[in-house]
Formats: structure tokens, C-alpha cells, sequence
């Protein structure tokens, strides 16, 4: 039950984009087409769960044990670095069809700061191993849906006629703001 | 590529000024304006980052091999934002607490990499501290901009330097949307048109 609570509370209520603001490069960038949005999920989904799990290990054992706290930002980015250098190389040989779907978003979720986020909240929040495990997969998904929808209303309004000034980013933001305030709604759930 | 160091500081005043013209470093954009203090100590952090890169990476461009030239920039502004960190710890904690994990967040912030990738690595020390300097200042000025409109309708102060100054009179019932997580979105959508307005003339 308390792993379906905070499965709830991450990605509906703290979501990570929409509440959070962390990843919103890839959520306007990659959000044109429905096709790139439902890869970016995916990917994104992919490499926070892996890069949770294993920044947990490296905060718990090598850095608190050996108080080397100071170093969290450094090694964090160079964990999530190689492991999607990693996981990039290893879909490539073992699961092409996977890696040509994801292949270009890959690189990209280096510096998606959602994964680096996620990671950084579950030590803030002091989860423990279970834990970050059901919160770095509920971010992932929250960061998956919001970007789904929010692609899905994106293709629509390119249909229509959008004002000069407003048209692209500027309308795009418009529109999360209204995704954010219906977000809003599932504030008191939990 | 024979423009002058002026040149590389303005663009990044107004030309190429990061989160209206290249939309870059959105998150800390949208997530810390709700107080023009944290607007301009998240600003100033992001610019110290970038000079100090920006110098690094400039002086390393022959030496680090293009292969691995993307973990090597982020080894180094990583390092970058820890030491802004570990001083932000200590001088100004209280603002180091309200930006929380946001400073850390500098790292994969786009704007430093993106710097170090498509100028650093390929211009002289002096360019790459002009260029940094350009697009830091820009960068602060955007978010003190947009933290004003925030607070100013969201809760009807300025906050600098630790004080808070009332703008309106009594009657002034606070828009509180604003500086919640919507209004963020749209507060910028709505600046970013006011941009593309001012700049097709």
C-alpha cells in the first residue's frame, strides 16, 4: 500500500515535470511529434530506473560511508553519463530494433536534468533501496505521460492557426501551464 | 569567426539571450523565479559556472580528444558547480537552501554545456570570458526579469537582499497562480511572445 501511495504521489502529484520543473528541454524539444515523445519516454523511463538504482548504491556505500558527500554532483553525473554510454552501447549490439528506436534520444537524457533530479530527490527524500526503486520508475512514468499528452495536444495545435508571436515554444509553454493547472487537481489525493 | 570581444559579450545580451532566444535552462528558469533574490543568486551561480568552464575548456580544447570530449566538459563543470556549491554553503545559506537541489541541477544545465560545445572548444581564452560573461549576464538578467513578473503579481513584493519591498497598497489581493507551477509555464510562454513581438520589428 505505501509503495501504491507514493507510486501515486510521483507521478501524479509531485510529477516531475509539471510540478518539479525538472527535464522541460526535452519536454518542449522533443514534444513536435508523437512519435519522438513516445521515444523520449521510453528512453527516459529506461535510463531512470537503471541511473536511480545505481546512484543509490554509489551515495549509500562508497560516499556516505567514506563521507565524501561533497562529491554527490560529480559522481552522479558521471554514473548517469557512462550508464547511458553504456546501456547505449549494449542495446546496439544485443536489441537493434530497440536501439534504433531510442538511439537518438540516448545521448540526450545525459543532460536531461529529470534523471539527475529524480536521482538527487531520492537521497533528499532519504528513501531507502525499495523506495527509490518504485519512486524512480513513478517519475519516469509521470515524466512519460506528461510529455505523451502534452505531444499529443502539441500536434493539434499545429493544426490550427497560432498567432506569429505566439507560435512554437511560446504556445507550447501556454499549453503545459494548462496541463500543469489540471495537474493541479490531484493535489489532494494523497 | 573574426568578430571582436564586444561583439561575443553583447550577442549574449540581447542577440542570443538564453532562455527567450535559444531556449535553453528552462527548469531552473521556470522553478526557482518565484523571488527575484533567487532568480539573480541562481543566475550569478549558473554565470560563475560558465566563465569557469568556459576558461577551462578553452585552455583544454588541444589537448582533449574529440571522442570523449563530452564526459570531459561535464567531469569539468561538475567540478565547477561543486566549488559554487560548497561556497554558497557557506556565505549565503539561506539562499542555498531555497534553491535546493537546483544548484547542483547546474550541471545538466544545457546553456553550460552548450557553451562549452559549440564556443569553448573551439575559440581563444579571451573569447570564451567574453562569450561566458555575455550569456551569464543575459541569463541573470532574463530570470531577474521574469522573477519580477512573478512576484510582483504573485505575492506583490520585491525581494533583494534579503528584504522584501510591498508594491502595492492594501487593496492589492495577491495573484498566487502565478508563483505556483502553471503560472510558471505561462508566465514565460507569455514573455517569450512579448520577445518574438519586439524582435520581428
Amino acid at each position: 500500500m505505501e509503495y501504491i501511495l507514493l507510486a501515486i504521489s510521483c507521478i501524479l502529484i509531485n510529477n516531475i515535470l509539471l510540478a518539479q520543473f525538472l527535464g522541460n528541454c526535452p519536454f518542449l524539444g522533443t514534444s513536435k511529434k508523437m512519435e519522438t515523445a513516445v521515444g523520449m519516454a521510453m528512453a527516459v523511463i529506461f535510463v531512470l530506473v537503471l541511473a536511480g538504482v545505481f546512484t543509490w548504491c554509489v551515495d549509500t556505500y562508497p560516499l556516505k560511508r567514506f563521507d565524501l558527500e561533497f562529491l554527490r554532483t560529480l559522481s552522479f553525473i558521471l554514473v548517469i553519463a557512462s550508464l547511458v554510454q553504456f546501456v547505449e552501447m549494449f542495446l546496439k549490439k544485443s536489441i537493434p530494433a530497440l536501439y534504433s528506436g531510442l538511439g537518438i534520444f540516448l545521448p540526450l537524457i545525459t543532460t536531461n536534468c529529470a534523471v539527475m533530479g529524480a536521482c538527487l530527490i531520492n537521497i533528499k527524500e532519504e528513501y531507502d533501496f525499495m523506495h527509490t526503486l518504485v519512486a524512480s520508475f513513478s517519475y519516469a512514468a509521470g515524466f512519460g505521460l506528461a510529455l505523451i499528452l502534452f505531444a499529443g495536444i502539441r500536434e493539434r495545435i499545429n493544426l490550427g492557426r497560432v498567432p506569429k508571436p505566439l507560435a512554437d515554444t511560446s504556445i507550447g509553454l501556454v499549453t503545459a501551464g494548462m496541463i500543469a493547472l489540471s495537474f493541479f487537481a490531484f493535489k489532494g489525493m494523497v | 569567426m573574426a568578430k571582436s570581444i564586444t561583439q561575443e559579450f553583447t550577442k549574449g545580451l540581447w542577440a542570443e539571450v538564453p532562455p527567450f532566444r535559444l531556449v535553453l535552462g528552462l527548469c531552473p528558469t521556470l522553478a526557482v523565479t518565484t523571488k527575484v533574490e533567487n532568480g539573480i543568486g541562481m543566475g550569478l551561480a549558473t554565470t560563475f559556472v560558465l566563465v569557469g568552464s568556459n576558461i577551462l575548456v578553452s585552455m583544454l580544447r588541444n589537448v582533449i580528444p574529440s571522442k570523449v570530449r563530452i564526459a570531459c566538459f561535464i567531469t569539468i563543470i561538475a567540478t565547477f558547480v561543486t566549488i559554487v556549491q560548497l561556497l554558497m554553503q557557506a556565505y549565503t545559506y539561506s539562499l542555498y537552501l531555497q534553491l535546493g537541489i537546483f544548484i547542483p541541477l547546474i550541471v545538466v544545465n544545457c546553456i553550460v554545456l552548450g557553451r562549452a560545445e559549440a564556443f569553448a572548444s573551439k575559440n581563444s581564452v579571451i573569447l570564451s570570458i567574453a562569450d561566458a560573461l555575455g550569456i551569464g549576464i543575459g541569463y541573470t538578467l532574463s530570470l531577474a526579469a521574469i522573477a519580477m513578473v512573478r512576484e510582483a503579481l504573485g505575492a506583490g513584493t520585491i525581494t533583494l537582499f534579503g528584504k522584501s519591498f510591498v508594491l502595492f497598497g492594501h487593496a492589492f489581493m495577491p495573484f498566487t497562480f502565478m508563483v505556483q507551477a502553471p503560472g510558471a509555464f505561462i508566465c514565460l510562454g507569455l514573455m517569450l511572445c512579448i520577445m518574438n513581438m519586439l524582435g520581428s520589428k
